[in-house]
């Protein structure tokens, strides 16, 4: 959760319109995983902007640690040893966090009104003072990000660095990437940066290099540069053509109107009330009643 | 390094060998992805393991540990028969035309001269013919077959694809692969960067297996030009100071030498370090060698050096053999010395065979460790389980610990890779007692000074006369160490032109070592360093970063040594008439009257091309050395030798003399000879090196480095693994004969299973960052594994080359 100066675009389980007189530029974050090394500058800078520390925990028999995310720990780097062609070893390390999907599952499914938000920017955020610990986004996420905390029972993930963003800053992941694996930047420039850094790739023999924006979530504000954008999931299991979950589709596609009508039957029931038995009257010193008794 | 950071993003071709640089040095390494990005550079890895670097690179090919000269051998080779090296500059700069001795000789593995029971050379023979007039006897043609391009190309003959790789493990189509791909920088327009770090200084033949790549660079012509150079990645903050400085045993400031035992002759001390030009013509900067040293010694001893006490030569310690790390525990081992002073120095953990170290430390009166942490060698007393398992009440060395303040709780400068001076603020108060290590060295002289003054001694004036002028004694500010440094007049300075005109007066701060003179008129703590402090101010706190040619060359930011020079050997980059060889990138040239450029030249300004003053103005020959002379302990050659403890019974390019299956002049100390493992009990390689997330035995205790790398673990690949039944994750013992590790299993595919000399080499990867303090869960010293054995050269230990064994537990 961060600072709420930017504009909001959509709010979670809300139906009054959000505040739209401003438009911010829509930015994006860059991961090209052909320049990352992995040293996981991102995830220590991600813990010292935010202010947190995840456990020290133990080795898996891999190089990744903490080993998934968690309300702590809200990018981590996933190593993944490919072999595509016999004796041609690739080691992908691909840094995971909240892709700031255009079209946020976690937001279509949250119930709680506000606790997830969209910025005229782009940026998914959640504000977690209204998060009622449901989970919901969780099921809803395509990319399997949001984590519920034990301690509090809210559910934490990547903000982008909104705070950041919101006063002309590059998030902090970006600003310490020490190779420029990491950039940042309105999302067209970094759709332009991302085909040059393809060109390069194919000129190397990376013949399916690619940019990763999926349409099936209308886009994302968090993009990779891929050497084989053919085959997404040898990045440590990154979807292939991600899509919001057909249970949160069905949530907000057809149970929602179902539920609308169910609101509205109260506020008919409430209508009735109103001209039958005439408005609840709240007398000025209801207050003042209860505490004498 | 030769060239620096930001020059590597002009490389067209980057070799990381005998280095992990993204692992190691992930900010330095921007340069490298820059290259790729705008260069369209390529990088290519040969390393046992398929590293981070390796990620990241268009191709990578496997190496055994420990065969690095055989590998760069065979470049040598495949360079020479397939003629692909840069003819001009091989001719003009370097020394192929000399002609070698005739009673110079390579037999079966040894050069001539070699004393078997001394296990040392007596290297006169390797030298050049002189004629009557002292100079070297050439032949420009190269036909003499006794010439050094001759010499060379039959010594490397021997290196042929087929052998390489079964030496190395290196599958022969990926090592010639490489081949082709540097072979193509030795066109004048292309060039190759070869960045490494201690993959090939940690071996009993490190120093030779850093000279060999650097021959492969002079036979391209990549040495002194834009995008190339011999790089050198200093891992330590701030240890491309700490040698700067001469803080080894044998040293001086500024590389210039202790005397030894023997030399206790002024005069004949000073004419052996002069070097005389072995060519006509050349600079051979050498000879100002006593400039250097009257200026260091007037900076010590003020008044007390003067012309008839020799500048107190007599002062000076006189060596009867290095004091390196390997030796001081060896001495201490055996109980030779009482006590120990170690200063941000962490030996239980940082030396080889922890085992001789802890019992080395138990035979001390006492240790002092002056550090910001607690480490390991500071608490060696403590038990610590199977971690360390000592008995304290057995141990009766006296242990103080100062506490020092952290880099970023002073001011001061520190030297990077790239050799700049770079200033720096404190960031942060120290905390609690700790003092900074000034202070504390301060204090500690203040005292001992006032127990000489009290109680005299056998020679008290070296102590008493030391020059201590600082506003507070005990506390000397980095400022007026920078200043001492960079040197200043001590008397007016006249123009050696016009000597009416006073370039410095009495007093006032040098604007370089060119200024410095051999009659005490000028003092200076370190030559290499003079002018960082000049009249100008302090040069070493400068931020402007403008870079007028776009290629990296920041004259304005900080103060790079010498003579805030970027590139060195830059001379190098013309062809003999002055012009650069690649115009596009151009450093300096020849004017008609003087040498210009974007950066400062690396040569007499006002040596015209047609004096034929040759680049490498620091060697006495003016050119670079294929064949070095009596410079190196182990060979003028660099020769391929088994590491100390191989999974091979003998040396492939030597099946026949066991005398040179390990470098013959390599030191090891009696007690160590038994300490080397077999390969029957320890048939595994094994290597150790550091990992991204720690720095040595110090992040440790900081938490977020914990996080990010919270547990021990070894590397194998999925063939031992298999053989072993280990998987991933599971724990795992790794022995070698001098103790034993546990930790987490990582099998990965990145370590492969190598065909060396008909057999299958595994490789074990051992991370070192491990111990008994601090925030991660404890672990096992690395060194527990690694052997006390050191380069014939450098005494720098063999910790990337030896044997383990594996189980699972």
């Amino acid at each position: 959760m961060a600072l709420q100066s930017l504009d909001i675009t959509s709010r979670s389980a809300t139906t009054t319109p959000s505040p739209g007189v401003r438009q911010t530029q829509k930015v994006a974050k860059l991961i090209d995983i052909s320049k990352c090394i992995g040293c996981k500058a991102c995830q220590v800078a991600c813990m010292e902007w935010n202010d947190l520390r995840d456990e020290i925990g133990t080795n898996h028999g891999v190089y990744d640690n903490p080993l998934d995310l968690t309300d702590k720990s809200w990018t981590v780097m996933r190593f993944s040893e490919v072999e595509l062609e016999k004796g041609k070893l690739e080691w992908l390390i691909r840094k995971d966090g909240c892709m700031h999907c255009a079209d946020p599952g976690c937001l279509k499914a949250c119930p709680a009104p506000g606790a997830i938000v969209q910025y005229s920017n782009g940026i998914v955020d959640f504000h977690e003072e209204h998060c009622i610990g449901c989970g919901y986004c969780i099921t809803g996420c395509p990319f399997n990000i949001p984590r519920l905390s034990k301690k509090d029972d809210k559910v934490y993930k990547c903000t982008l660095c909104s705070d950041r963003v919101s006063v002309g800053m590059e998030p902090a992941c970006v600003k310490t990437c020490p190779t420029g694996a990491l950039v940042f930047g309105s999302k067209e420039d970094m759709i332009q940066h991302a085909e040059e850094r393809i060109v390069d790739l194919k000129s190397r023999g990376y013949n399916n290099a690619g940019l990763y924006d999926p349409p099936g979530v209308g886009g994302t504000h968090v993009m990779y540069v891929l050497q084989h954008a053919d085959q997404p999931q040898i990045y440590n299991g990154l979807p292939k053509d991600p899509q919001i979950s057909l249970l949160v589709e069905l949530w907000k596609g057809v149970l929602k109107p179902i539920m609308s009508l169910g609101l509205g039957l109260v506020a008919l029931t409430g209508f009735f009330h109103y001209v039958t038995v005439g408005p609840n009257e709240v007398k000025e010193d209801a207050n003042e009643n209860q505490h004498g008794r | 390094m030769t060239n620096h950071w930001v020059d590597i993003k002009n490389a067209n071709l980057v070799l990381v060998m005998g280095g992990n640089a993204a692992e190691a040095h992930p900010c330095g390494f921007k340069w490298v992805t820059e290259a790729k990005a705008h260069n369209k550079a390529k990088l290519i890895v040969v390393d046992p393991r398929f590293t981070r670097s390796a990620a990241v690179a268009d191709y990578y090919a496997p190496v055994r540990a420990g065969s690095d000269i055989a590998f760069l051998g065979g470049v040598i080779n495949y360079l020479l028969t397939n003629n692909k090296i840069q003819h001009e500059y091989v001719k003009a700069y370097t020394d192929a035309g000399f002609i070698v001795r005739t009673d110079y000789t390579f037999e079966d593995g040894v050069f001539s001269g070699y004393d078997e029971t001394k296990r040392k050379y007596d290297k006169s023979t390797w030298m050049y013919e002189l004629g009557a007039d002292g100079y070297v006897k050439t032949d420009p043609t190269l036909t003499n077959p006794r010439c050094v391009f001759n010499l060379m190309k039959t010594h490397y003959a021997r290196y042929t694809p087929e052998l390489v790789s079964s030496i190395t493990g290196t599958p022969k189509e990926q090592f010639l692969k490489v081949c082709e791909m540097i072979a193509e920088t030795s066109a004048p327009d292309r060039t190759m960067t070869i960045m490494y770090a201690l993959g090939w200084t940690q071996h009993s033949v490190g120093a030779q297996m850093i000279r060999t790549a650097a021959m492969v660079q002079l036979l391209l012509g990549n040495i002194g030009m834009v995008g190339g150079g011999m790089n050198a990645l200093r891992g330590h903050s701030n240890i491309q100071g700490l040698t700067d400085l001469g803080l080894l045993s044998e040293a001086l400031p500024g590389y210039l030498t202790l005397p030894k035992e023997a030399e206790t002759d002024y005069k004949a001390y000073i004419e052996k370090r002069v070097q005389k030009p072995l060519r006509p013509g050349q600079f051979s900067y050498w000879q100002n060698y006593g400039k250097f040293h009257v200026s260091l010694m007037k900076a010590w001893y003020g008044d007390a050096a003067h012309k008839d006490n020799n500048f107190a030569f007599d002062y000076l310690p006189k060596l009867d053999k290095p004091h390196d790390i390997l030796q001081v525990f060896e001495d201490m081992h055996q109980g030779k010395l009482n006590g120990y002073f170690c200063q941000g120095f962490n030996p239980l953990a940082a030396f080889p065979c922890k085992a001789k170290v802890g019992r080395a430390l138990t035979k001390l009166k006492y240790l002092v460790t002056i550090d910001p942490l607690v480490t390991e060698t500071s608490t060696f007393w403590e038990n610590h389980g199977e971690y360390n398992d000592v008995d304290p009440a057995k141990i009766q060395t006296e242990v103080f610990r100062l506490p020092s303040t952290c880099f970023a709780e002073e001011d001061g400068s520190l030297v990077s890779s790239s050799r700049v001076l770079q200033w720096h603020w404190k960031g942060a108060d120290p905390t609690a007692e700790a003092k900074s290590d000034l202070e504390i060295v301060a204090g500690i002289f203040l005292r001992l000074r006032g127990l000489y003054q009290k109680e005299g001694g056998a020679f008290p004036d070296p102590i008493l006369k030391v020059t201590w002028n600082y506003a507070i004694l005990s506390a000397p500010s980095p400022e007026e160490i920078a200043r001492e440094y960079s040197g200043k007049a001590l008397d007016d300075l006249m123009d050696p032109k016009d000597k009416t005109k006073v370039v410095r007066k009495a007093g006032e701060q040098l604007d370089g070592f060119g200024q410095l003179t051999d009659d005490g008129k000028t003092a200076c703590g370190c030559w290499i360093f003079s002018g960082a402090w000049s009249e100008k101010g302090n040069l070493m706190g400068r931020r402007d970063n403008s870079d007028p040619s776009g290629l990296g060359i920041t004259l304005n930011w900080a103060y790079a040594w010498p003579s805030n020079r970027r590139v060195q050997y830059n001379r190098a980059s013309c062809d003999p008439s002055g012009k650069p060889w690649d115009p596009k990138r151009k450093l300096i040239g020849w004017n008609g009257a003087k040498w210009a450029g974007v950066d400062v030249p690396d040569f007499k300004p006002d040596a015209a091309p047609e004096d034929a003053m040759n680049p490498f103005i620091m060697n006495s020959e003016g050119v670079g050395r294929f064949f070095v002379v009596d410079k190196m302990g182990d060979g003028p050659f660099p020769e391929h030798y088994e590491p100390f403890e191989s999974p091979l019974d003998v040396n492939p390019l030597h099946p026949k003399n066991p005398k040179a299956k390990n470098s013959p002049a390599a030191r090891v100390f009696k007690d160590d000879l038994d300490q080397f493992g077999d390969a029957k009990e320890f048939p595994y390689v094994a290597t150790t090196y550091r990992l991204t997330e720690h720095f040595h035995y110090w992040t440790k205790h900081t938490k977020l480095a914990a996080i990010m790398q919270p547990e021990q673990f070894v590397e194998i690949g999925e063939d031992l693994a298999k053989m072993k039944n280990i998987k991933s994750g599971d724990r795992v013992r790794v022995r070698s004969i001098r103790g034993f590790i546990k930790a987490v299993a990582v099998v990965t595919k990145r370590i492969r299973t190598l065909e060396v000399y008909g057999k299958k080499v595994y490789t074990v990867g051992i991370p070192i960052h491990w111990g008994f303090q601090g925030l991660a869960p404890n672990g096992f010293i690395a060194n527990t594994l690694t052997p006390s054995v050191g380069d014939a050269n450098t005494q720098t230990p063999e910790f990337k080359a030896f044997l383990v064994t594996i189980d699972k537990l």
